[in-house]
């Protein structure tokens, strides 16, 4: 089976690559250009600021190094405390991109943490579906929680397998293959994975993709790093669909005992 | 004269003062921007006819690196 035939479907459209990547935390756009394209990811995330932040009138902008018309843009609400500044944000990402509304719904609760606001994330997630949004929502490891995020018609669901910017990898797999069991909607890993076999054990799990930012962009080499996690995603894709041997306590040969002439 | 607050800062326009007039003023007008004001869209067709109030709170924001809470 190859990624040609086994399509990550998110509200009803088609991709290839089972990699979703942020574009902060980069040296340049030049660096944030070539890491995305090594990573084959189709979806990419964006953040929405104050134009007099982060903008050099004489820099071109990032939309034009990852253009709309090559990649799916996925506005995110990262750094929003409330569902308020959330909904904001989104639409003023519907507006920048000219209608387009997949959104990944982020509402943080602690500076420390960034652990999720899980109570204003379900606000959040109820107004903007009823305004029309395609959510793909960032929350907790937390069955109950994600069942009603599904619930209510966001279009994926999006634990977390460490705190954001951690690096820690995925802290709780049981957790995260319950709610794998339990949703139809694709769950991603956001948040957590630190390197390639990180992502490739959240492949093995079975989630449906995996959306990470800083295990790329703060590697030593993030363009390496990028190709390096493309690979694990594909690999831990493949494995968990051809199904891993049981586990055993005690050894099993694998040559035949039959015919040995000693 | 009048006074609006643009991504925070209060600026000192004239009365009839368009968003289209605000986006040349701040060398926007080739820029994906969006725009809101009063925490209210306003959609980039209507630029030329949207004329500020006094006191009006715009935000003017485009897209830039981020993955989750992270980069600015």
């Amino acid at each position: 089976m190859t990624n040609q035939n086994d399509p990550l479907i998110i509200a009803g459209k088609n991709y290839h690559s089972r990699l979703l990547v942020g574009s902060g935390k980069y040296k340049d756009l030049e660096e944030t250009r070539l890491a995305t394209e090594a990573s084959g990811a189709e979806i990419i995330t964006v953040a929405i600021r104050r134009t007099n932040i982060g903008q050099n009138p004489d820099e071109p902008n990032l939309l034009d190094v990852i253009s709309p018309q090559q990649y799916t843009i996925l506005p995110n609400t990262a750094g929003c405390y409330n569902a308020e500044d959330a909904v904001r944000t989104c639409k003023l990402a519907r507006e920048l991109l000219d209608g387009h509304d997949l959104v990944k719904l982020e509402v943080l609760a602690d500076e420390k943490t960034l652990f999720p606001n899980v109570l204003d994330t379900l606000k959040a997630a109820e107004t903007l579906i009823n305004d029309g949004f395609k959510v793909m929502v960032y929350t907790t490891d937390d069955l109950m929680i994600a069942k009603e995020l599904e619930a209510m018609g966001c279009v994926a669901v999006m634990p977390l397998a460490a705190p954001i910017g951690s690096g820690l990898g995925i802290r709780n797999p049981y957790n995260i293959r319950f709610i794998i069991e339990e949703l139809n909607v694709p769950v991603l890993v956001d948040a957590g994975v630190g390197t390639a076999s990180d992502a490739a054990i959240a492949m093995e799990l079975g989630c449906d993709g995996v959306l990470m930012n800083t295990a790329i962009a703060a590697a030593n080499n993030p363009v390496l790093m990028a190709s390096a996690m493309k690979k694990a995603i594909e690999a831990g894709r493949e494995a968990f669909l051809a199904g891993r041997m049981a586990r055993k306590q005690y050894a099993s040969a694998s040559s035949p005992l039959d015919g040995t002439f000693y | 004269m009048m006074y609006i607050v643009v991504n925070g800062e209060s600026r000192q326009v004239s009365d009839r003062y368009s968003a289209e007039n605000l986006v040349a003023d701040m060398g926007l007008a080739d820029r994906r921007v969006a725009m809101e004001v009063n925490r209210e869209i306003v959609p980039r067709s209507t630029y030329a006819e949207h004329w500020f109030k006094d006191n009006d709170v715009i935000e003017i924001v485009a897209a830039i690196g981020g993955g989750a809470m992270s980069c600015v």
